[in-house]
């Protein structure tokens, strides 16, 4: 029942304990809860769309080209993390951690990139404490970059365990949630993307 | 910061209460210490992932949050029972209709209701434990320690004084600027860390963890509440997490959500307040359906009438409640056709409820109505829950709302549904599962006393405030004048109000004297009880069920029972080891810390909130590196305690 | 027993119904008070309808069906469900919210109009104001800005156009008709009428912090002649408002009753800025968290 560990040996491998099963679906379950979450953010950021203050405009500050090398390294990140799993199913260790390192190289990029991108505005008169706005706009971001950042960490956690314990149904599973946490912040990303920059700057 | 700015200084009241919280302090470690239990404490409750135990915690602060809540209740009833009272100052009185309402519904209502969640769920449908037994207990010390900063604000810092709506402006640093506010969003937002987790917890048991044979439509109807109340907390606390995190990025990091300056949009608050708000006046309610429907159909010895149409009610309820939360503040002036949507949903809601109430009488209907404390508190909760549904209609219907908002006919409204729904069902709930968990009954006796004291306290404290609304007195003013003719009907209500005080503590009396006195239980089922929990032994052992029960249709335990079946006696040829998760001392470790970051964001000392946050994280990778494979039970240890259970019964 | 003891109350509520000039709520001066009126006696009636039928069944079944001597031993017959039972009671209340629904649908859009009486005339328009803790009461048309108190003309639609200086209040006059909210930075909108002269106690029903209890005002409702008297007397008895006068009016705190010969409006719309009230303190070096340290 409940906390066996009697293996199924016909599952994936991260599926094959019920304590796997249970976590996996647990997660999902997390997901639609940030779903609320975030679209609790999103729905701030809008309502609060143009009200600047004396503060600059998003179409002043957003810069394109920035944003599609953020969203570009992003998008890999999570085709990276796709392989990883791929790697993992085949059953390679050393596959399944390669593709996660480069996966967390992309997600430090990312970070870069976005960190320089609010320094930069921070340069020209937009913070936290400008407007309204800005004040969304810095939350909504800084919590999927928040999100980004614990993600990399927690991959740094999963890949010292599978370096010392080897992939067994529990590293699986591991591997298996973070995974579908990336994704998650990638579809986030593709609202931000869409809803925050492209519409910041034709408004 | 001065020391005097630091501790809350110059009223008696509060001198009492650090005087009696030194004493008390002191009492309890000397106890601990003399005999010696320090260790005990450590490992039986502390570090426990059992879920028995836990609901018994969160039952334990519940019952004291509601005697905090209480306290603040009486207070407000001594200064309103005469005309120009000078008892309470208004900043004084603000701060404890705050705490109040505060504590009531986050750190009383919902922990009583998920304590009795804790108890029952897995019992109801046959499981050993929750599905992630570690989270539990990060959820019930995370909402501990959330009830515990906020709870200290009121000797150190000061209480937040703003309602427990707390609407901004008002409640921003432009116009509250200090400590008190801190308090309630970083209270609120470590102890939603819990309730979140309980949610998809709780969910996920139900939905994986029943026994074999029992399907959805098989569940005992608490246990569906329990998992239609989850979805609820899944979708709705988020949202109060941003909300909270916004007004505090507000107060702490000058940010403009809700600022009056540079373009902040109070109304935004209200809004996101309530998104959450209305469906968690459902997360307290549905629970309470739950458990009535339990008792009830127990003591008519009938199973429940119209079982779908009570699941679907519940299903239609809890879609509602998400659609709804405009009624709070259709004085905001919106569109005539904004408030006739939001009336119309509104009122829809007391159609499925309805169902529920004519479910209820027709499972009374040709029934053997046996009359014991659990199913009086159920059966006053139909009459008075009418009442407050009634009343609630009424105030769904917008153009006349527009005169009951925010005055006494609305104070009533919610006590009228909060009061005989989730606190009469708390009780009813207490004294039914009791026996389950501790081996022995609440006293009888006592319990009818304190039942009808605290009824006729109740209907004489709140049913006057309905009159108080048409006389014009709005909710929250500190005092009154003469000439407005409302002393009568206050005095009246605070009348009840003690009575009440009274019904509570003899039914906190009651636990001592039944601990003390009340004889053991013969069997597991004291009641004659339908569903599983009651084919366990009393006290349960703590792996629950010795062997997995099967289940073939609703009522699983009566069906057993009709048919002479002993199906629950345990074959010792065919026990296997149980699996059972490891103690943890994370759960608690991990929850001072946000305790700590929570109160050094409080007075903004980052140095103090950045320092705990690390040790949070640190304790997550900790976790991250057990390898937490729990233990086994062996086959002669179950076989041991089978046997001593089973003697008992004999 | 609890139902007789309901029954009891429930019999007070229809006395109470019966003669209620106590209850200012039922005893309305005016025809948006008399439309809300109308609409809380018949959603009480239909109620009371509800709640007899209930606890009437609820105490049939519990007198009859109690387990007691001579009833404590058959073993009661498992009922599963009643289509047609189920069908009723959801039918019911579906009729009884439709004939709730309907007449507050009506009344909530007639309340965004000047009342049907009063149509042909032109409506008086007040900005109302609230500030922690006062409200100032301008006449824009008039010139002339009240504080903590106001006449109006009987039997004249008045349009009050709502807003805050800071914390979000509700201007109530139960016998004139229910609350709006005032909100800063937000122009929020609400017809009132008096039928008959007389002196109405009005104040902020929405909790504003320390002052709210005293937040009040005094609606003098008169005749057109004795309004326009009012009037012109102020025009020019009044002292002109000021912008120091009214900043250090801002200052949260309580006032007495203050007459002015012009209004605020000229340089700050609440509806439209909500930032002047924090600014104005500023300038005045208020410290709110001294204020609040006292």
């Amino acid at each position: 029942m409940s906390h066996d560990e009697a293996i199924d040996p016909n599952q994936p491998l991260e599926f094959q304990t019920e304590k796997s099963r249970l976590n996996i679906l647990g997660f999902w379950i997390f997901l639609g809860a940030e779903i609320a979450l975030f679209g609790t953010l999103f729905a701030t950021y809008f309502v609060l769309t143009g009200r600047l203050a004396d503060g600059p405009g998003p179409s002043e500050l957003f810069e394109l080209r920035g944003v599609l090398i953020e969203t570009f390294i992003l998008l890999t990140s999570s085709f990276t993390c796709g392989i990883a799993i791929h790697e993992m199913r085949r059953g390679s260790r050393k596959g399944l951690m390669i593709w996660f390192i480069l996966t967390m190289l992309l997600g430090l990029g990312f970070l870069y990139f976005e960190i320089e991108e609010f320094i930069h505005y921070i340069h020209e008169g937009a913070s936290l404490q400008t407007s309204a706005f800005w004040s969304a706009f810095f939350t909504l971001l800084g919590t999927h970059g928040a999100h980004v950042s614990l993600g990399i960490g927690w991959m740094t956690m999963i890949l010292i365990q599978l370096a010392r314990n080897g992939l067994n149904s529990t590293t699986a599973r591991k591997a298996f949630i973070i995974s579908l946490y990336w994704h998650f912040l990638d579809v986030v990303w593709i609202f931000i993307f869409t809803g925050v920059y492209l519409l910041g700057m034709v408004m | 910061m001065q020391l005097d700015e630091f501790f809350v200084t110059g009223d008696p009241l509060i001198y009492g209460a650090d005087v009696s919280i030194i004493l008390s302090l002191i009492g309890i470690i000397f106890v601990l210490t003399k005999y010696k239990k320090w260790k005990w404490l450590w490992n039986e409750w502390l570090t426990t992932v059992d879920h028995k135990k836990l609901g018994v915690m969160y039952i334990i602060s519940a019952v004291l949050m509601l005697f905090r809540g209480g306290v603040d209740a009486m207070l407000m009833r001594a200064q309103l029972t005469l005309p120009n009272n000078e008892f309470l100052d208004s900043s004084h009185y603000n701060e404890i209709f705050t705490t109040h309402g505060t504590i009531m519904i986050i750190f009383m209502a919902m922990p009583f209701l998920i304590g009795l969640m804790n108890v029952v769920v897995p019992l109801q449908i046959g499981a050993r434990d929750v599905a992630y037994p570690f989270l539990n207990a990060v959820s019930f010390w995370t909402f501990f320690m959330g009830a515990m900063l906020f709870n200290i604000s009121f000797i150190i810092g000061g209480s937040p004084s703003a309602g427990w709506t707390s609407y901004v402006p008002m409640a921003g640093n432009e116009l509250s600027p200090g400590p008190g506010q801190n308090y309630y969003l970083l209270g609120l937002q470590v102890a939603g860390i819990g309730t979140l987790l309980t949610g998809i917890n709780f969910l996920v048991t139900i939905l994986k963890m029943r026994a074999p044979g029992m399907t959805l439509m098989r569940m005992p109807m608490f246990t569906w509440s329990s998992a239609i109340t989850c979805v609820l907390i899944i979708f709705a606390f988020p949202v109060l997490t941003v909300a909270l995190a916004l007004m505090t990025l507000d107060r702490i990091f000058g940010a403009h959500f809700f600022t009056l300056m540079d373009g902040g949009m109070p109304m935004l608050w209200a809004n996101l307040f309530w998104i959450w708000g209305h469906p968690e006046v459902y997360i307290v309610i549905l629970p309470a359906f739950g458990i009535f429907s339990e008792v009830i159909s127990t003591f008519s010895r009938k199973n429940l009438f119209g079982y779908k149409a009570m699941v679907y009610s519940m299903v239609v309820i809890a879609l509602l409640s998400f659609i709804v939360w405009v009624h709070h503040f259709f004085t905001m002036g919106a569109d005539a056709s904004v408030n006739s949507f939001f009336s119309l949903t509104t009122m829809a809601i007391a159609i499925p409820t309805g169902v529920k109430i004519f479910n209820w009488l027709l499972t009374l209907y040709k029934g053997r109505i046996k009359i014991n404390t659990a199913m009086l508190w159920s059966l006053a909760f139909i009459p008075n829950f009418v009442i407050g549904g009634v009343t609630g209609v009424m105030l769904a219907m917008a153009a006349a709302d527009y005169q009951y908002h925010n005055t006494y006919f609305l104070v009533a409204h919610f006590h009228y549904v909060l009061i005989s729904g989730t606190v009469y069902a708390c009780f009813a709930g207490l004294y039914y599962w009791y026996p389950k968990v501790f081996g022995h009954k609440l006293n009888e006796t006592l319990g009818k006393i304190s039942f009808w004291i605290f009824v006729i306290g109740f209907n004489v404290c709140f049913f006057p405030m309905y009159f108080l609304g048409f006389a014009g007195m709005p909710r929250r003013v500190h005092t009154y004048a003469e000439d407005t003719g409302w002393f009568e009907l206050n005095a009246v209500a605070s009348v009840g109000g003690v009575l009440m005080a009274i019904g509570f503590v003899i039914i906190v009396y009651n636990i001592y004297y039944s601990i003390r006195y009340a004889e053991r239980v013969k069997t597991g089922d004291p009641w004659d009880g339908r569903t599983l929990e009651w084919s366990t032994p009393a006290p349960v052992p703590y792996y629950n069920f010795a062997k997995i029960p099967d289940v073939h249709g609703l009522d699983p335990y009566w069906q057993i029972k009709k048919e002479g079946k002993q199906e629950l006696d345990i074959e010792e040829e065919r026990l296997e080891q149980i699996h059972m998760p490891d103690n943890s001392g994370v759960p608690v470790i991990m929850s001072v810390l946000l305790f700590i970051a929570g109160f050094g964001l409080v007075f903004e000392w980052m140095w103090m909130a950045i320092a705990a946050t690390i040790g949070v994280i640190v304790t997550m990778i900790m976790r991250s590196f057990d390898p937490d494979e729990g233990h086994h039970v062996e086959v002669e240890e179950i076989k041991e305690i089978e046997r001593n259970v089973r003697r008992k019964e004999d | 027993m609890k139902q007789i003891k309901h029954l009891l109350l429930f019999s007070s509520l229809l006395i109470f119904l019966s003669g209620c000039s106590a209850l200012p709520v039922l005893d309305p001066k005016g025809p948006v008070a008399d439309a809300q009126k109308d609409l809380i006696v018949w959603s009480i009636s239909l109620m009371l309808i509800v709640v007899a039928v209930v606890f009437g069944l609820f105490a049939f079944i519990i007198t009859k069906y109690r387990e007691r001597p001579g009833h404590d031993s058959h073993e009661p017959d498992e009922m599963e469900g009643n289509k047609w039972l189920e069908i009723i009671w959801t039918v019911i209340p579906i009729i009884i919210v439709i004939l709730l629904a309907v007449p507050t649908v009506k009344t909530i859009y007639e309340l965004e109009e000047a009342p049907e009486s009063s149509k042909d005339k032109e409506p008086l328009i007040i900005h109302a104001t609230s500030a922690n803790w006062k409200w100032f009461f301008s006449y824009p048309e008039q010139e002339i800005e009240t504080v903590n108190y106001l006449h109006i003309p009987e039997d004249r639609p008045i349009l009050f156009k709502l807003s805050s200086a800071d914390s979000m209040a509700a201007l109530w006059i139960p016998r004139l008709g229910g609350q709006e909210y005032n909100m800063a930075g937000m122009l929020t909108e609400i017809y009132l009428q008096a039928d008959e002269p007389g002196v109405y106690q009005g104040r902020n029903a929405n909790f504003t912090g320390e002052g709210f209890t005293k937040q009040q005002f005094k609606v003098y409702a008169e005749s057109p002649e004795k309004f326009q008297n009012w009037v012109n007397k102020t025009q020019n008895e009044a002292p002109a408002l000021t912008q120091n006068k009214y900043d250090e009016l801002l200052l949260p705190g309580h006032v007495p009753r203050q007459t002015y010969s012009s209004t605020h409006l000229q340089w700050v719309n609440h509806a439209k800025n909500a930032e002047y009230a924090i600014k104005a303190r500023e300038r005045q070096g208020y410290n709110p968290e001294e204020a609040e340290s006292h």
